[in-house]
């Protein structure tokens, strides 16, 4: 697939999308695209990593569970990440983020992110691969 | 929005007519043409409200709505326990108690300008502010758990701000039933450095200016005179808030499907008030109430000490402070019988007409001051709550502008340095953390607050008073 992730339009907020050979690919694209409306994200180097584990009960909920799990990381821990992986077995995400601590200026810091929200929730086959969506409130 | 699909009570409320599983009918507050440029999912929106059991008298949406999260923005709904009535995270938001601070500064627009460009630049550096600001204050698990109790009395009790500052806020600065046990670890560690930050998006700190004065009798009560320069805040409930937004969603989703509640939209997230569910929810969002209280007054405490160091005669007093997103218990007459019931507005200001107890005494006999943000580049208005707005609205009012542009279309077509520039044109100084972000929340890429502001007032939701300008705004 060409484009790997990007945003889309929404009235108040704004919509993160991540494309994906498989499920698990667009999870991880789809959290580029939430810290791409956040940051610089090419500026953040992937030199620290992190793991998250969550659970829901169907792949929608998952990405919302994965996107929030890695905002309350980021938020307590001060840390910014650009590059994920992602295995989901059933019902249950293990990822990996890799970033590193969080430098404001040199990040282009530009506007939180306050949560990943069930508005235009989306995880689907397409032509190709899978698309994983959301709408974030920021 | 298709006009034809209402029906037009008068030239500011139309109503969508009771259909299906409505249990009321819906009824929007707007002009014309507001009206006809609202989405269509707004109706479709305020018409899934109107199916949830318990629900008063309507499902209301304030001349600012749009296209919410299960609710719309700009969203009002009441609901009695006693007829099963329900809670829904969809009616509150993530940003829970969101809302507007103004305080007065002893000062006019002459004697503050010479200094202005330094009192700005103070603001700036001392006002944590943007993404990943972090406040000076660090709290302890066990402290947070006293804030969360005591919001805005516990901050003054720890030395941030007087006594005094407290009558002037809803709830004199405290919210009951918070249950601190209700907030996961999460939340509270996500606070451990957020106190007293303002945040990014569309918060900010400005100094204004009165410009105009409408009601000469409420601006004396409040203190305003024509020239007089005030401070207002506009911020939220923090990391704290959005977990608690974040943990329920799913947990209140989940409880509607076990009670079988009829909703078409899981974003509308809701359980029975009298359930575990609800209560705990309830717990939860209360404390996260008094987190944005807490950090309001936090912020109001460094507003004063920059304010003092740079202009040693400042007196800053409180004009009010109101919240935005909130679910509060409140007492209304209804088909003549005195209600208890669990008001909702989600992007809706609470706006009680005068004679309600609860408010300070300079209030009482005028109404609640109404605090409305416009833009940096425009203008902020300052109302008060009547007593048609009592009985056709639960006391309620519009909340904003509302965006006219995404963030996206803003940025493409505006730049942040060009943004600033422009302003400082016209006389108004930003200082902001990230070029885009004041992009994304240029004048141009709001809607005009003065037509939300005139539905308002037409619809006799609450009354004008005054309209501020700003000379400064510092952004997240």
């Amino acid at each position: 697939m060409d484009i790997q992730y990007e945003t889309f339009e929404h009235e108040a907020d704004i919509g993160i999308r991540g494309f994906g050979e498989t499920i698990e690919e667009a999870f991880s694209n789809a959290a580029r695209a939430m810290y791409s409306v956040m940051f610089d994200i090419s500026s953040i180097r992937p030199v620290v990593e992190r793991t998250v584990t969550v659970a829901a009960p169907d792949t929608d909920l998952l990405l919302i569970e994965w996107l929030n799990a890695l905002l309350a990381l980021s938020d307590i821990e001060r840390m910014v990440f650009s590059e994920f992986e992602v295995k989901i077995y059933g019902g249950r995400l293990q990822g990996r983020a890799m970033g590193e601590p969080l430098d404001r200026k040199r990040h282009g810091a530009v506007v939180e992110v306050k949560a990943a929200t069930l508005h235009m929730l989306k995880v689907e086959r397409i032509d190709g691969g899978y698309v994983a969506q959301c709408v974030v409130d920021v | 929005m298709d006009l034809k699909s209402l029906n037009k009570i008068n030239d500011y409320v139309w109503e969508i007519p009771k259909t299906g599983e409505m249990r009321v009918p819906g009824r929007i507050f707007a002009s014309e043409r507001l009206v006809s440029d609202m989405d269509e999912k707004v109706r479709e929106q305020v018409m899934n409200v109107a199916m949830l059991p318990g629900i008063q008298t309507a499902s209301l949406a304030m001349p600012d709505a749009h296209w919410g999260y299960g609710f719309p923005i700009g969203g009002v709904a009441a609901f009695d326990p006693k007829e099963g009535g329900i809670i829904s995270m969809g009616g509150v938001g993530f940003d829970i108690s969101c809302g507007v601070r103004t305080m007065k500064t002893g000062m006019t627009r002459e004697e503050i300008m010479p200094n202005l460009a330094k009192l700005v630049d103070e603001l700036f550096r001392r006002v944590p502010a943007g993404v990943g600001s972090e406040g000076l204050i660090r709290l302890t698990p066990s402290q947070i758990d006293e804030m969360l109790l005591g919001g805005a009395a516990w901050a003054v009790q720890n030395g941030y701000g007087v006594e005094e500052d407290l009558e002037y806020i809803e709830e004199h600065g405290r919210v009951e039933g918070a249950d601190p046990s209700a907030v996961s670890e999460t939340a509270k560690k996500r606070q451990y450095r957020e106190t007293g930050t303002l945040g990014s998006g569309n918060h900010y700190l400005e100094v204004q200016v009165v410009a105009e004065i409408y009601d000469e009798q409420a601006a004396q009560a409040m203190g305003l005179k024509k020239e007089d320069v005030v401070i207002s805040i506009h911020c939220g409930s923090r990391g704290l808030g959005h977990q608690i937004g974040t943990d329920y969603i799913r947990a209140l989703a989940d409880a509607a499907q076990r009670y079988n509640l009829p909703i078409r939209d899981r974003e509308l997230a809701s359980a029975p008030i009298d359930s575990e569910e609800g209560r705990r929810y309830f717990g939860a969002m209360s404390a996260g109430i008094n987190c944005a209280l807490a950090n309001r007054q936090v912020i109001t405490h460094l507003v004063r000490e920059v304010f003092l160091d740079v202009y040693p005669e400042a007196r800053i007093k409180m004009l009010y402070d109101i919240s935005h997103n909130t679910c509060k218990v409140e007492t209304h007459t209804i088909d003549g019988k005195k209600k208890r019931l669990y008001v909702h507005r989600k992007g809706s200001t609470r706006a009680w007409g005068p004679g309600r107890m609860e408010l300070p005494m300079e209030y009482r006999n005028i109404g609640q001051p109404v605090l409305i943000g416009g833009t940096m580049g425009t203008a902020s208005y300052i109302l008060i709550g009547t007593e048609e707005g009592m009985r056709q609205a639960f006391g309620s009012a519009c909340h904003g502008a509302g965006r006219a542009m995404s963030r996206t279309q803003a940025k493409k077509r505006l730049h942040g340095r060009e943004v600033i520039k422009a302003l400082a044109e016209q006389g108004i100084i930003v200082r902001g953390h990230s070029y885009s972000g004041i992009a994304e929340e240029a004048p141009e890429a709001y809607k005009d607050v003065t037509e939300v502001v005139e539905a308002t007032h037409q619809a006799r939701l609450a009354r004008k008073v005054a309209k501020v300008k700003p000379l400064a705004c510092v952004k997240g």
